[in-house]
């Protein structure tokens, strides 16, 4: 107890570099977003199957009620974030796929599904039956089903860690769930780690979000936690802290082998809205159906966390923000470091998503200029490689090269690319060297 | 806003650092010595170095021109080339040797090579090879400081100890002695070093293995270690041209067999060969083994399997 509570990472990573944290809407209360007239649900908005649409044209649909039943092992369901009217259901190309999505017109009174209730557990299958009825998803970004997650039958697993590295510039929606949800966190966090039976418990966050790190070790404390197995860990603030196998390897010293799942090594990785939401589900029925997202960037007049139904377009969450900027030319979902841009304003807000970052037209960026051999690449690769080299052996054709410099352990943090003083897209050239190989291959 | 967006692969921040500013750098830290180089020899010093670096510049402006390629002037790495050749020259050297000693780094070993990035030994280094084996009797008088006399030769003649002359060392560590524009003072030298590592724009790793190799190979030796470190080329040769990115290894431990192997051809050319000075071609020959040490050293990825080992389980 005491003191031992908060540790130190048992591993520093190779790698990692100090970005700005730029974390302007560290400190200022979320606001909840009223519902919007209208939401478009996508029925995927998660890696897997795409859900199946549970309702038809004209079903009258509460907060909370089902419309996309999980297809398949990999899936996850869909609730309406709205109370109102289902007005069609549309295919949209959503990552180059066909996807339904239902379009649901908002009766603005946000009624529950009376049908909600609490969800009573008892058993590990309990837990990963809650995160299935819930929806849930990894919300750090990753969109990977939780309730498959979950159900990783493996003995070995003895290490529950919680992700709230948050290490992208600009997001806050991992702090802002600790500051203003923390019971919620840390309830979660002793419900998973009873009915999963794992030896202990790791809650991992960044040295610059000590005031998170300060209310939950406040919060943790408590008479629960008798054998002392729930920790908080301080883990540096380097990017990518948060990525999988850098935070498994900070918190245990344990590696994840390439093509390996970190059940493999015995640990299951959490993200900390994901605990708090499964949390909320258990105790209150209310499944995922909005999403705090952290509205920031330099084109954003007031930067703020709002709490947005899932399924609101992007142009009407920039609305209610405060509107951007005029010289706005840049959406992007997600952080600036990994975000994907956005090529229409009427896209919208999935479970997955935790940011919506701005840009002002870059100030004009230096041209591409020849490689100069500087090694700032791979001396910030987390994983090790060399993206010149790659850069190099792809220019030339050479592919004989590129398969044996294992391109496919590059999971596309953007590091390379922030560093490369000619301004080269080296991580872009990472993704095409990758699509190259299944081409060739 | 616009109702057209742009859609760009992430990341969509960069960091400011540009190959211009890094090279802008080194200049920054060789400045000192360059500067003190000019007061210690006077206007002729000045001369040398100024010749260097504006014909450099021009020799990169027109190939660049001629072969209708982008301007590469603006990255300064000619600025770089030029200046550390002029820094590693005799102040008395004739200003038309100087100058061909400069288009033959940047046209011979930096353009026809593929330009930055590309060449294979580094530019001042290869030139001021050429130079010493084209014009030996001018690149070998060196002066006395202040004075207008000339000096028979840098206090590395000495190293070895037979001879009775050992200068100070105040004057050796602070410069007051015959050499290159650029190398007497090791001080000023390593005022630069300092500033380029806690910029990071260089990893210490090359220059400690190459000057404690040198050091320790001397002491072994039985010759003067002081001498063998301060007296010559070394200190210049070991922050600023054996750090080239292009030529020499990615990995730590590549740096390190890199440096720890210009140490010892260094100690072996000013010991048994007949030059008294052997740092430029410990460089050289270094360089071109740098893809040999790249290949050999080259760490693997975090949490690699070798392929077979990975059936077996």
């Amino acid at each position: 107890m005491g003191k031992e509570r908060i540790l130190r990472p048992i591993k520093r990573i190779h790698g990692g570099m100090f970005l700005p944290h730029l974390k302007n809407t560290a400190d200022t209360e979320s606001v909840v977003m009223p519902p919007p007239n209208e939401v478009r649900i996508p029925m995927l908005q998660h890696i897997g199957a795409p859900a199946e649409p549970a309702v038809k044209v004209g079903d009258k649909v509460f907060v909370g009620t089902l419309i996309g039943k999980a297809a398949g092992r990999v899936s996850a369901s869909v609730h309406s974030s709205v109370s109102g009217t289902v007005k069609a259901i549309e295919q949209i190309t959503s990552g180059g796929r066909d996807i339904a999505c239902a379009v649901i017109e908002s009766d603005g009174l946000m009624e529950k599904d009376p049908s909600l209730k609490p969800f009573t557990v008892q058993t590990a299958e309990d837990i990963a039956a809650a995160a299935a009825e819930c929806g849930l998803v990894g919300l750090g970004g990753a969109g990977f089903p939780t309730s498959v997650k979950l159900s990783v039958k493996d003995s070995n697993i003895d290490t529950l860690i919680i992700n709230g590295a948050e290490c992208e510039p600009y997001i806050t929606s991992d702090y802002r769930e600790c500051i203003e949800n923390y019971n919620d966190v840390i309830n979660g966090v002793y419900l998973l780690k009873e009915k999963l039976g794992v030896k202990r418990v790791i809650i991992c966050i960044e040295s610059n979000k000590e005031k998170a790190i300060t209310k939950l070790y406040t919060v943790a404390t408590d008479e629960r936690d008798t054998d002392d197995t729930v920790k908080l860990m301080q883990l540096p603030t380097s990017y990518p802290q948060g990525a999988e196998k850098v935070i498994i390897y900070s918190a245990t010293g344990r590696f994840v082998p390439a093509g390996k799942l970190p059940s493999d090594v015995g640990c299951i990785v959490m993200n900390i809205t994901s605990v708090a939401t499964l949390y909320r589900f258990i105790s209150t029925g209310m499944p995922l159906v909005s999403k705090r997202i952290t509205v920031d960037g330099t084109a954003v007049k007031e930067p703020k966390n709002v709490i947005v139904p899932i399924g609101t377009k992007i142009s009407d969450l920039l609305d209610f923000a405060g509107g951007i900027k005029d010289d706005a030319a840049e959406i992007i979902m997600g952080g600036p470091m990994m975000g994907v841009d956005v090529c229409d304003k009427d896209a919208v807000i999935e479970k997955r998503n935790n940011a919506v970052t701005v840009m002002s037209e870059r100030v004009k960026e230096p041209e591409t200029g020849p490689c100069i051999h500087c090694g700032r690449c791979a001396g910030v690769c987390p994983m090790k490689l060399y993206p010149s080299m790659v850069d190099a052996a792809l220019n030339h054709g050479a592919f004989d090269k590129l398969k044996n410099m294992n391109i496919n352990y590059c999971m596309e943090c953007g590091s390379c690319s922030f560093v490369c003083p000619a301004k080269r897209p080296l991580t872009q050239v990472m993704r095409l060297a990758k699509s190259e190989l299944r081409r060739k291959a | 806003m616009r109702e057209i967006l742009s859609v760009s692969s992430s990341p969509h921040i960069r960091h400011h650092e540009t190959t211009c500013g890094i090279m802008t750098d080194v200049v920054i830290a060789l400045m000192p010595s360059a500067v003190f180089g000019c007061i210690l020899f006077g206007f002729k010093a000045a001369a040398v170095l100024i010749t260097c670096v504006v014909v450099a510049v021009l020799s990169e402006y027109v190939w660049d021109k001629a072969l209708k390629k982008p301007n590469s002037v603006k990255d300064m790495s000619a600025v770089v080339t030029g200046l550390l050749l002029g820094m590693n020259l005799p102040s008395a050297i004739p200003l038309w040797q100087a100058a061909i000693g400069s288009v033959f780094a940047i046209i011979v070993v930096k353009q026809m090579f593929g330009g930055i990035g590309c060449n294979f030994a580094n530019p001042a280094i290869a030139a001021r090879i050429m130079l010493l084996v084209s014009f030996p009797a001018s690149m070998t008088r060196f002066m006395e400081p202040i004075s207008d006399t000339v000096s028979s030769a840098t206090p590395l003649l000495y190293a070895g100890g037979e001879k009775s002359f050992v200068h100070p060392f105040k004057t050796l560590f602070f410069g007051m002695h015959a050499g290159s524009i650029g190398e007497t003072s090791a001080f000023l030298l390593l005022v630069g070093a300092l500033y380029l590592i806690v910029r990071r724009i260089i990893s210490p790793v090359i220059p400690a293995c190459f000057i404690g190799t040198v050091a320790l190979l001397s002491l072994i030796s039985g010759e003067n270690p002081v001498i063998s470190v301060f007296g010559g080329g070394l200190i210049l040769g070991a922050v600023f041209m054996a750090t080239d990115y292009t030529t020499s290894p990615a990995s730590l431990l590549g740096k390190a067999i890199f440096g720890v192997g210009c140490g010892i051809v260094t100690f072996v050319i000013r010991k048994f060969g007949a030059l008294t000075e052997g740092v430029s071609y410990a460089i050289l020959l270094m360089n071109i083994l740098v893809p040999y040490i790249d290949r050999f050293t080259l760490s693997k990825p975090f949490g690699y399997i070798k392929p077979g080992k990975e059936k077996a389980e």
